[in-house]
Parts: C-alpha cells; sequence; structure tokens
C-alpha cells in the first residue's frame, strides 16, 4: 500500500496500552478532563485491532463507574470531573464494547440525558445550557443503545437538526452555522439513527464531502483547509450513511493515514510526521475499518462501534 | 495534538516538561478541590484563572467558575461592582481564547455571561474582539457562530450583516465562511422580502456577477465554487412542484389480455396501481388533494402513498392501489377511472411551495369473468430466458407498447419565466470562454449549468430539447473523469443520470432499446433493455412507468434507486453489476408485481461495510421492529445478527424466480433456507426447480 507501507498493528495495540502509564506528562495532564473519551478511543482502537483482551475488562469498568454522578446520572471526563453528555456517550459506547451494560443504572442514566433537550428540540451539553449539534447526536446515540429513544421527542429533535441544515447540504453547531465535517457527522449520525436521511440532499451532500479530498489524498474538514487524519473517520462515516462513499478515492487517503504512523513507537499523528495521540490513532484506524482495510474489524457508521458489537445490540434476542 | 511536529524529547526539555507538568498537576487538583469544597474566594478563582489560562478546555473550571460568579455576584448590590465582576469574567475568557481561539468552553462562557443580562453589553469591545480574532483566522468558525449570536443578541439588521460579508470577501475570495454566511442572510433578506430584496432576479444576476469575479480570480479556490453551485440551485428550480408522469398514461385501456389495450399483469391479483411522478419531492397526497372519479366503486379511503426507500412524506412518485378484485361481472366489463389534481395548498415541496397546476386524466380497463385462461395461468410458469433478444418494435403491432406514456402530461407543464433561461445562457457563454482552463470546477460546473438550462427548456415543449446539452455535458463529465481521477466516480454517477436522460428523451432513439417479450399463452410484456451502457445508477425512472421486463445486466450498477417507481415491473435482470448487498434491493420490495429476479455475478456478500444501511429500514434506524422473520429464522438456526438484510429483503418480496449465483454471500451455509424458507412462492433458483 505505497509509501506508508502497511499498518502497524502491533506498534498501535503497545502505543495505546502504554499511554494508560504515561499519564504524568504534561500532554497527557492537558487531556486528563477527556479521559472517559481517551479510554472510548483508545479501547475502540483495540477492539478494531482484535485486541480488546489486552485490558483487564473489570478495572476499566470500575474506573468508568468512578467517573459516574449517580445524583445526575450523567458521567464526568474524569473522577471528580463534572458530568457532561460527552463523556456520558463514551461511557456508555465502551461498556458496549464489553457487553457490560448491566454496570449500568439505564434509566437513570436516560433520563439524564432526555432531561436535557430543550423546548425547540435541540439539547444541552449539561446543566450550563451549551447547546450544539454535537449533544443532539450524543443523546439519540446514548438512548438509542440504551433502547430508550422512546425518553424523547425524537420529532423535534429531527427538526431541530434538520433547521441547522445549510444550502451546501452540510450541517452546522446550530441554525446559521458553518458546514463541518465534524458537525456534519454529528447531524447525518443522528439523522441515520432516527431513521430520518430523508432530510439529506445525498447528492449536494456528497458532492461537498468528496471534495473534502486534497491532493495528498487526506481528508480536511472544510473547503480550503489542511488534511487531517480525523476527518478520515468524520468525512468517511457521514459518506457511508448517505451511500456516496464511492466518491472518494480510498487508495490514496489509505496510504494518507499509512504515512501519518509513527512505525517505531506506534500510534497515528494528524498530518505525516506529526506528533501521535490516542484520538487520531484512533481517527485512523476508524477510517482504514470504513474502507475494509484487511485485518481490521468493520465499524458502524452511525453509532461508531464496531459492527458485530451494535448488531449485538439491535438483533440479540432479547430485545 | 494537531500541528505538532513529531521528535524525540531532549533531556534538557524533558526537565521543563517535568516542572510543567508538575505545575498544571497541582492546579488542577486544587481547582477541583476548590469546585468540590464550594470555595470561592478570590484566590480560589485566580488559580482557576491560571488553569484556564493554561489549558481553556478544562470545562470543570469554567463550570467552577460559573458557579462561583452567581455565588458572588448575589452578594453584590452596586451595578459598577456587578460590571467589575463581568469585566473580570469576560477577561478571563479573552486570556483563555487567546491560548486557543477554539476554546468551546471559553466561548460559551461568554455567551454564558452576556444572556445573564446583568449589565449593558460593550458591544463595542465584543465587535473589537471579534474583528482581531477573525483578522487572525479568517474562518474561525467559533468566531463566526459568536459574531450571529451577537449580531441576533443586539438585532443588527440582516443587511448590516450583510455588508460585513462583502467586506470580509473582498479582503480575501477565499472565504468560505464569509460565503456561507452570505448565502444564509440573503436566503432570509429574500424570504421576509425586506425592503430591496424584493426581486429575485436582481439579488440573483448580481450575486452571479460578484461570484464569478471571484472564480475567474481564482478558479482553484474551492469557495466560489459552492456559492456558485447555491446560485445556480436557486436559478434552476421549479417554483412550483409539477406532475411530469402518470400511469396509467391519459387515455390508456388496460386489461389482462392485450389485444387492443395495454396489458396489466397486477389486475390478475385484483390490484391496479395509480402512479404519480413529480418533478421533486411534494408531500400531501390524498383523497383530499387527488380526487379520484370512477364508475366502479371507489372507497373513499384511497391511500396515496409515497413511493421512495425513505418512506419519507415527501416522495416524487407516488403510488394507490385501487383493489379490483371483489368486482363483479359476469362478461367484458369496461370501468373508467379519472384523476384529478387541482391546485392544492395540500401538496407542497420541501421548500414550502404548493402545487398550482391543475392536471387531468382518464383512462379505461377491462375486466371479464371469462377470461379465465388469463387468470389461471401464472405469467411465469416457466424459467424466463434474458438471452434471446425478442423481436424489435417495428416488427410487431407498435400499439402494445404504450409510448403515449412518454407524452404524458409535458404539455401541462407551465413553462418558465424566461429570466432563468436568459440568466443561465450568459453563464453558460462565459465558462465556455473560462473552461480552456482545465480547470475541474469550471467543467463542472458547465456541465450543471447546461443539463439545468436542458430542464427548463424542455418543461412544457417536448423532451427531445434536452438532446444536445445533455451530449455536451455528457463530454464535460467524460473530460472530468480523466482530469480529476480521484472523484471519478462522482462523475461517472453523473454521466450515469445525463446517459439515461439522453436514451429516454428522444423517443425515436429509445425506440431502440424497446421491444416486446412474448410469452407462452400469455400478453407480452413491454421489454427495455439497457445493458453494456456503464450505468452505474438509475435516472428519470419516470419515463419508464410503463415497463415490464428490463434487462440492465452488464453495467455497473451499484444503486437502484429509482426502479420503485415502476409498478408494472415484472422481470428483472440485475446480473453482472456491482450490487453490493440486500439493503441497496429495498426499492425492489415496493414492486409488488415483481416475480423474475437476476441477480447473478454481483458483489452481494464481498464487501463488511455496508453503504446502504441507513438509507433502508433496520432495526438501527428504529424504522424496522424485530419482527416474526427474524424469530421463524432463529428456529432454523439461521443467525439473524449475520442475515437481518438477507431476511428483511426476502420477506418483502414475493419472487417465482431467482438467480444469485456469482455472489459471495451464496457461500454462507444457509442463506438457500433462508430464501426458500421466506419466499414460498420461489420456483426456481439458480436456474434450478425449487421442491
Amino acid at each position: 500500500m505505497g509509501d506508508g507501507g502497511e499498518l502497524a498493528a502491533e506498534k498501535h495495540v503497545r502505543y495505546i496500552v502504554t499511554v494508560e502509564k504515561r499519564k504524568d506528562s504534561f500532554e497527557s495532564l492537558v487531556m486528563e478532563h477527556i479521559r472517559l473519551n481517551g479510554a472510548y478511543w483508545g479501547l475502540t482502537t483495540l477492539d478494531l485491532l482484535h485486541k480488546l483482551r489486552a485490558v483487564e475488562a473489570d478495572e476499566v469498568i470500575e474506573w468508568i463507574m468512578s467517573c459516574y454522578h449517580p445524583e445526575s446520572g450523567g458521567f464526568g471526563g474524569n473522577v471528580g470531573h463534572d458530568a457532561h453528555v460527552l463523556y456520558t456517550l463514551s461511557a456508555v459506547q465502551v461498556l458496549c464494547l464489553f457487553d457490560r451494560l448491566d454496570a449500568l443504572d439505564v434509566d437513570k442514566v436516560a433520563d439524564y440525558i432526555a432531561g436535557l433537550q430543550n423546548e425547540d428540540g435541540s439539547f444541552s451539553g449539561d446543566i450550563w445550557g451549551e447547546v450544539d449539534t454535537r449533544f443532539s447526536y450524543i443523546a439519540i446515540c446514548t438512548l438509542s443503545l440504551l433502547h430508550r429513544l422512546e425518553k424523547i421527542n425524537v420529532q423535534k429533535a429531527v427538526d431541530y437538526i434538520v433547521s441547522c441544515k445549510n444550502l451546501d447540504g452540510g450541517f452546522g453547531a446550530m441554525p446559521g452555522g458553518e458546514s463541518h465535517a465534524g458537525q456534519i457527522f454529528c447531524c447525518v449520525g443522528a439523522l441515520a439513527i432516527t431513521g430520518s436521511l430523508h432530510h439529506i440532499d445525498r447528492d449536494l451532500l456528497g458532492w461537498w464531502l468528496c471534495e473534502r479530498q486534497c491532493k495528498e489524498g487526506g481528508l480536511n474538514g472544510r473547503p480550503e483547509k489542511l488534511a487531517d487524519v480525523c476527518y478520515s473517520w468524520w468525512v468517511l462515516s457521514s459518506l457511508i450513511m448517505i451511500d456516496r462513499v464511492h466518491w472518494i478515492d480510498k487508495d490514496k487517503l489509505a496510504k494518507f493515514i499509512l504515512n501519518c504512523q509513527d512505525k517505531e513507537n506506534g500510534g497515528i499523528s494528524d498530518r505525516p510526521d506529526n506528533a501521535v495521540d490516542i484520538y487520531h490513532t484512533y481517527f485512523g484506524v476508524a477510517g482504514l475499518s470504513l474502507m475494509e482495510y484487511p485485518g481490521v474489524k468493520p465499524m458502524d457508521p452511525a453509532y461508531a462501534l464496531p459492527l458485530d458489537v451494535v448488531n449485538r445490540i439491535f438483533l440479540r434476542k432479547e430485545h | 495534538m494537531h500541528g505538532r511536529p513529531r521528535r524525540p524529547d531532549k533531556p534538557e526539555d524533558a526537565a521543563a516538561a517535568e516542572a510543567k507538568a508538575a505545575k498544571l498537576r497541582d492546579l488542577q487538583a486544587q481547582v477541583l478541590h476548590n469546585h468540590h469544597s464550594r470555595t470561592y474566594t478570590k484566590e480560589a478563582l485566580g488559580l482557576s484563572f491560571k488553569l484556564l489560562e493554561i489549558n481553556p478546555e478544562a470545562y470543570t473550571a469554567w463550570n467552577y467558575r460559573k458557579l462561583a460568579f452567581q455565588h458572588n455576584i448575589g452578594e453584590l448590590s452596586e451595578p459598577e461592582a456587578i460590571k467589575s465582576a463581568i469585566d473580570d469574567e469576560l477577561r478571563v475568557v479573552e486570556v483563555a481564547l487567546r491560548q486557543n481561539p477554539k476554546s468551546y468552553g471559553a466561548w460559551y462562557h461568554r455567551k454564558w455571561l452576556l444572556n445573564q443580562k446583568l449589565a449593558p453589553v460593550d458591544f463595542k469591545r465584543e465587535f473589537g474582539l471579534l474583528d482581531k480574532l477573525l483578522k487572525v483566522d479568517a474562518r474561525n468558525f467559533h468566531g463566526w457562530n459568536y459574531r450571529r449570536f451577537l449580531a441576533r443578541f443586539m438585532g443588527v439588521p440582516e443587511e448590516e450583516e450583510l455588508k460585513y460579508t462583502i467586506d470580509k470577501i473582498s479582503d480575501n475570495f477565499s472565504n468560505y465562511s464569509a460565503w456561507h454566511n452570505r448565502s444564509i442572510l440573503l436566503s432570509n433578506l429574500l424570504i421576509k422580502q425586506s425592503k430591496g430584496f424584493e426581486s429575485k432576479q436582481k439579488i440573483f444576476s448580481e450575486e452571479f456577477e460578484l461570484v464569478t469575479q471571484a472564480l475567474f480570480t481564482d478558479p482553484s479556490d474551492q469557495s466560489g465554487w459552492f456559492y456558485h453551485l447555491w446560485l445556480l440551485a436557486q436559478t434552476s428550480s421549479p417554483e412550483n412542484p409539477q406532475l411530469i408522469a402518470s400511469w396509467p398514461s391519459n387515455g390508456s385501456n388496460l386489461s389482462l389480455s392485450s389485444l387492443s389495450s395495454i396489458c396489466c399483469y397486477s389486475l390478475k391479483e385484483g390490484i391496479l396501481p395509480i402512479v404519480l411522478y413529480f418533478n421533486e419531492p411534494v408531500k400531501g397526497l390524498s383523497s383530499s388533494s387527488v380526487s379520484l372519479n370512477s364508475d366502479l366503486v371507489v372507497s373513499k379511503n384511497i391511500q396515496w402513498r409515497p413511493l421512495s426507500v425513505t418512506d419519507s412524506g415527501h416522495s416524487n412518485c407516488w403510488v394507490t392501489y385501487l383493489e379490483v378484485s371483489n368486482l363483479e361481472c359476469n362478461s367484458l366489463q369496461q370501468f373508467s377511472v379519472e384523476v384529478s389534481i387541482t391546485n392544492s395548498d395540500e401538496i407542497v415541496s420541501r421548500s414550502g411551495s404548493n402545487y398550482n397546476c391543475p392536471v387531468h386524466f382518464s383512462f379505461t380497463f377491462e375486466l371479464s369473468n371469462n377470461d379465465s385462461t388469463a387468470k389461471d395461468i401464472d405469467p411465469i410458469h416457466e424459467l424466463i430466458s434474458w438471452d434471446f433478444s425478442e423481436p424489435l418494435l417495428s416488427h410487431v403491432n407498435p400499439s402494445c407498447i404504450c409510448f403515449e406514456q412518454l407524452k404524458i402530461t409535458t404539455s401541462l407543464v407551465h413553462k418558465e419565466s424566461n429570466w432563468h433561461l436568459e440568466r443561465l445562457s450568459d453563464e453558460i457563454d462565459l465558462f465556455r470562454e473560462l473552461h480552456d482552463d482545465n480547470s475541474k470546477f469550471a467543467k463542472l460546473t458547465l456541465a450543471r449549468l447546461l443539463l439545468a438550462c436542458a430542464a427548463i427548456k424542455s418543461r412544457g415543449s417536448s423532451l427531445v430539447e434536452r438532446k444536445g446539452y445533455c451530449e455536451e455535458s455528457l463530454g464535460l463529465f467524460n473530460d472530468l473523469i480523466d482530469l480529476d481521477p480521484s472523484h471519478k466516480r462522482y462523475y461517472e454517477d453523473e454521466r450515469s443520470l445525463v446517459l439515461m436522460d439522453q436514451l429516454t428523451c428522444d423517443m425515436e432513439a429509445f425506440k431502440k432499446y424497446c421491444s416486446v417479450k412474448a410469452l407462452p399463452k400469455l400478453a407480452p410484456l413491454n421489454h427495455v433493455q439497457l445493458c453494456r451502457l456503464s450505468l452505474t445508477r438509475i435516472g428519470f425512472a419516470e419515463r419508464l412507468l410503463w415497463v415490464q421486463m428490463l434487462d440492465l445486466s452488464h453495467n455497473n450498477l451499484r444503486s437502484i434507486e429509482g426502479l420503485e417507481a415502476l409498478q408494472q415491473l415484472v422481470c428483472l435482470n440485475l446480473g453482472n453489476n456491482q450490487i453490493s448487498s440486500f439493503t441497496a434491493l429495498e426499492p425492489l420490495t415496493k414492486i409488488i408485481s415483481l416475480k423474475v429476479l437476476d441477480l447473478s455475478c454481483n458483489e452481494i456478500g464481498t464487501h463488511p461495510i455496508d453503504t446502504t444501511r441507513y438509507i433502508c429500514p433496520s432495526p438501527f434506524s428504529h424504522r424496522v421492529e424485530a419482527c416474526e422473520a427474524f424469530e421463524e429464522c432463529r428456529k432454523k438456526n439461521i443467525n439473524v445478527e449475520e442475515f437481518w438484510d438477507a431476511i428483511l429483503f426476502f420477506k418483502h418480496v414475493n419472487l417465482v424466480q431467482l438467480c444469485l449465483e456469482g455472489n459471495a454471500v451464496t457461500n454462507k451455509e444457509n442463506l438457500r433456507t433462508l430464501v426458500v424458507t421466506l419466499n414460498p412462492s420461489l420456483k426456481w433458483f439458480d436456474g434450478k426447480f425449487v421442491h
């Protein structure tokens, strides 16, 4: 596969497992407040590489539950940090990976999320009231994984997302907000999960998204911006949900991602030769998964979890 | 970490980093401690300030400051003191934004403060801050969001904000954020019909000039091209939805035999579908918005259903099924049906404009009790072969095929105002000049302009008008495939639509692809063969509503969306295409008449990532609940997690013949059991008789 060679899966697994132990570096401390997101990125990557067993499940779940706020029903980004939907989704996703939703008071968590829906259908991220379509996605995704979508007004939630649709076919953080690939993923994902993709002009949005592919093969998040490995996920997953992923050149993108690997110490960076981090390692591997890279588990584009996990959640007999 | 170079730590760096880390660790611990103990002293607040200065993303520290602010403000009564408390917070935000101008927490803290409305807002300071920020990074979307927030907060007229966008665009044409804001503001002003914005024609002419200037300055910059596409869509889309096709067509006569009429196989099953096809997705078809008059007793509760994979309220294509099975008739009897749509506020497009071109058509159908031969024989008793080309139209009675269908309601469609056409023609001339530039955007825009022009020109007149435009744009798409190979398959998809347009817009040329398929003891089927044409997807299905047998084999089809409109389809050949999942076949579940399906040599089962997983109804999108078919399959030890898509497909079709060979999925155990279990009517599977 070109200059970047093959996926250094073993190295990435080692990188993820050891990142955990370098908690005291400045970089880790700056990210301390989003450690639960980090857990989701790292663990999902391990699962995609068939190495989830490299970690001790019980330990992980115990730590996850130590970020839980039983009085509100939400999760903080780390022990001692305030509850927010951003980390609640990560907690639920990690529990899904381990098939351990039983560790949760499902209704309590679902009520926390549902309680953040506003009159206009939008969602606040926490009690302080910041509104963003990211939170709409998080709420819808979390509730769906918990089989509790009926706790919110889905129609209003969908209407709010549609009100954030732009004339270029994309979506912004709020009505009038500029289209951005990350925000588009959130809105398309929320519409996909609620069976509402008909609100999207798939050709228009598909063209905008496929034009995110830059000359060097990587994807950017907005017109005239630099390519970045993280958009491999945001753009690809959106393109898959609207059935337009064939409009980009997958080989060139795979090469770009593989070129961003640190082949010595493991990990993937935003662009070639930059410093690696867990976030880009996840998005790089997830991007390869969406492109059916050999040896990587396929992923569900809407729930951002391995396909087998999502199929299990929605098709297992008890539900 | 965005944009930080990868390099090994130097020893002296390591020591400094260690000290830096220790400081941050202490700060974070202290702030969290103060947060948990609700300590809101000046000193404690100072620590949170220090933390946010280093790490503006530490969201709990922002929460802490809000709590502290609420706590401390309660003890203040002097407006000056309140103002100073607010200023302190605003300053923290500014310092944090200096560290990270994209900090969500910092921006929200500022909005939150303003929304408290505790003191008059110094808008000069706010806009000043924004100007500074957008000067450093004119694309900072947090900045633009905040600007929209401020404008709304203080009631700045949209006209003023529109002027700001032009300032930014004049600074640098390559500012997508400014173009975006312009499109939002302009559409609002046009909808509101604000003073100076009453004429869409005047505004869009000016905008075309503005953006063209930008495009000619730097044809490689994307910003202007997207804006141009938006202008084009605004100029070329019809003002109101229009009916462009129906089945049955006006004046047709249907029966089970075909001697003097059009053969309709579904009559055998006592069902008569009526299909209405609009030029854009509409909603609101009902027994009150569409009137149906017939000498056969028609139930008052006619249900019009949208025919689209998404099953949404809006669809181009709508169908109702008339029940004709329990009609009592002793001898040959003729019934007539009249359909009319008057001006209707109920039928509306996505953009909210309503249907305003009244249309009326009628047709007849014959039923006979004595026609037992036709009734009893299964039309697809014998294995259908696709190999032999049937006699062309010229050899048989032309009245067998209802080419009249192609004319339908075009004469009822309104002509657009000339302005649109003139505007587009001007643009075409302009881009023909630019286009030897080898700019892919220029070529693509020219192709889009040509197709938009074709659509307007053929509205209300003959479809043949489109042909020249189609040919020129086909050439452009072929060029684009060479010029920009990364997006090759986008251009191929666009080309596929134009190709189908070109093939079907000229009746004389189209006849070459049409024939009749004679079946033993039965009326012949209207047969269309569109093979080996490099089609990748289906377009202009409204011109194929009458087709009963469709051969699309040996193309590159990966999507068959659109075929759901073909409610007369009995036999379909999709062999040797690129269909990659059962979910991609969802349109076929809407065709009740479909009996024969050839899917040989496709890619079903090859791809772990299913790109139509969310387009078609599934438990993941909450459009299908766990169904009986899943249970039925579990009983036969079929893995539902593995086969859910096949189960949902085969549960909803009623095939007599199926060919699946040459797909990876056939190697899977249990597939055959699944198909036969869910499709009891199946007689032929992969060319072999099913017992």
